[in-house]
């Protein structure tokens, strides 16, 4: 069963610590600003909603990418981003509708989530539970799917 | 089914994928004319600026990836084709028939009418062979003009600025990047070349070029002159369409195409720089040189070409560029649209701007600089139509919290 990340923004109390848990992991520093999840905060901090990649289907970075560089982990369901593939041309970056794929401009690539290669440090860090790593079928998938079809520009079934 | 695909750029290799996932039992040929392995103009820059070797800019990489999938690639270009006998014919006089095709010639440099614009020394920068040839020849400190400062044009200027040559851009326009940006944003992407020792010369058009004593020297309209060791034009590109001409193939600027990809002429489809389809938002036919188009036109095109009809939305006009560090982007119908309102914030002493355009509360185009995070939500927002309700005035007052406003509308849901 594959796995994916539940947010519950509702529990989000922007504590941050997914934030530093993700850089942490990727960037070896504790470095919110270079974190591929967001915390994005509303009525001055009274309500908050992590953000990131939910590992799309239509998987628009990796359609647009021009040097097949970004690829989907077939273990994690996680689109990769390959760094010694990666020119910088961040074609991605605009392609993706949900501007979760991102430029690094100190390394000259672009970063986006990789759900730690199953190991999510974003869930694991989260005190609330407002991150959770579970099985597929749990995740409110239809409720971002039906979001999904909204963007999708492509052939319906 | 014989599927037949004219151009191994983006588009045809994606639909050449598409057909054999779709139809295993087709045969599925690429007529290519470079000698090399299919590979991304999009990366020549980059190979240019020494990040990448040439295999870096191959689409594909996975050894025998074509032999694996049973595509066949055919060295070739195309001279004429025939509609009601189902056949192309090369320029090397071989002849190739089809059941289904897909013109995706791309499209090619075009220089302006100017006297010595052939010259030895004048390059342009399209194909790995441009590329090799402006290497050989822009060594640091070497004398550079570079003829146009549209989005390729920029996009080779990081590269010439990273082999440390004395660069010069001339631009006819009044801004760089005319067609991606409006004057407030191109203002300060010229300004911000200029910091870096770029020369930047706007409303300026070169009027002869002719050789020199140790070079090239362009005329310049007001009389003036420039001295260069190496012209490197890039004044613009033009779909690769005039061996249709006595085809039935209805072209404009590129081949006409609908909602299907397909042309004026049964079982004939075009995709890619070279197609000219529908447009995302006005529904006017648009040719949009751009890699996300190209990558969706190959797919769809070939879907309808194996019997699956798949209607297309349209494409969408975006380009994200890096001028020496600044990065800008572009979406859908930044200069507005009749009837809408637009909000824009500019701060040019940190290089950042942002341009939304509405048509009543959805946006339909937006402009940015300095913006590298999320920057993917003003497509999103553009092709969702989101309504932005109460954050409509909001945003109006400070564009910056659109990334706010989208969550808000979408509660969340990537």
């Amino acid at each position: 069963m594959q796995k994916s990340l539940l947010i519950d923004p509702d529990k989000c109390t922007s504590c941050l610590q997914c934030e530093m848990a993700c850089s942490f992991e990727h960037e070896g520093a504790f470095n919110p600003a270079k974190s591929r999840i967001k915390i994005f905060e509303f009525e001055h901090g009274r309500r908050a909603i992590p953000y990131t990649c939910t590992q799309c289907a239509e998987a628009w970075c990796l359609h647009a990418c021009p040097v097949e560089a970004l690829v989907r982990n077939q273990a994690t369901g996680a689109v990769e981003v390959k760094e010694d593939v990666c020119v910088g041309c961040k074609v991605c970056t605009i392609a993706c509708p949900f501007g979760t794929i991102n430029y690094n401009q100190s390394t000259g690539k672009v970063a986006k989530c990789d759900l730690c290669g199953g190991d999510p440090q974003c869930a694991a860090a989260c005190p609330t539970g407002a991150i959770t790593y579970v099985d597929s079928d749990w995740t409110g998938y239809e409720r971002m799917k039906q979001w999904a079809v909204k963007t999708d520009n492509r052939p319906q079934a | 089914m014989n599927y037949v695909i004219l151009g191994a750029g983006p588009a045809g290799v994606i639909a050449a994928e598409t057909l054999r996932r779709t139809d295993p039992n087709g045969s599925v040929t690429i007529v290519g004319d470079e000698r090399e392995a299919p590979y991304s103009r999009m990366a020549i820059p980059y190979l240019l600026a020494d990040n990448i070797k040439p295999a870096g800019t191959h689409l594909r990489h996975g050894a025998g990836h074509y032999d694996k999938l049973g595509i066949t690639l055919r060295p070739g270009r195309a001279a004429r084709i025939d509609g009601a006998a189902k056949s192309v014919t090369l320029e090397d006089g071989g002849k190739i028939s089809f059941d289904k095709l897909l013109i995706a010639t791309g499209s090619r440099p075009t220089r302006p009418p100017i006297p010595g614009i052939d010259l030895a020394g004048i390059e342009s920068c399209w194909t790995l062979k441009d590329a090799a040839a402006i290497a050989a020849r822009a060594k640091p400190g070497g004398r550079v003009v570079l003829m146009g400062a549209g989005f390729i044009g920029c996009i080779i200027l990081e590269a010439l600025h990273a082999r440390k040559v004395d660069l010069t851009v001339v631009e006819m326009a009044d801004r760089m990047v005319a067609r991606m940006m409006d004057k407030t944003g191109g203002d300060m992407i010229g300004r911000w070349c200029e910091r870096q020792g770029v020369k930047v010369m706007t409303s300026t058009r070169v009027t002869a070029i002719e050789k020199s004593k140790n070079g090239l020297r362009l005329a310049l309209d007001g009389g003036r002159h420039l001295e260069a060791d190496l012209v490197v034009c890039a004044t613009g590109v033009a779909p690769n369409v005039r061996f249709l001409e006595a085809s039935g193939v209805k072209t404009e600027f590129g081949v006409l195409v609908d909602h299907h990809l397909a042309s004026s002429v049964a079982n004939v489809y075009a995709a890619g720089d070279v197609a000219q389809g529908p447009e995302m938002i006005t529904g006017k036919t648009e040719v949009h040189a751009i890699q996300p188009t190209a990558s969706e036109h190959g797919r769809i095109a070939a879907l309808n070409m194996a019997g699956q009809p798949t209607h297309y939305r349209g494409s969408l006009s975006m380009n994200v560029l890096n001028t020496l560090g600044l990065v800008s982007s572009s979406f859908g119908q930044w200069q507005g649209v009749p009837g809408g309102t637009m909000v824009e914030k500019a701060d040019p002493d940190h290089s950042r701007y942002l341009r939304l355009c509405f048509r009543d509360d959805v946006v339909v185009g937006a402009l940015a600089l300095g913006l590298t995070q999320h920057v993917g939500v003003l497509r999103g927002l553009v092709q969702t139509g989101i309504r932005l309700g109460p954050w409509k005035q909001r945003l109006m007052g400070d564009p910056n919290l659109v990334m706010h406003a989208y969550l808000d509308r979408t509660k969340g849901l990537a």
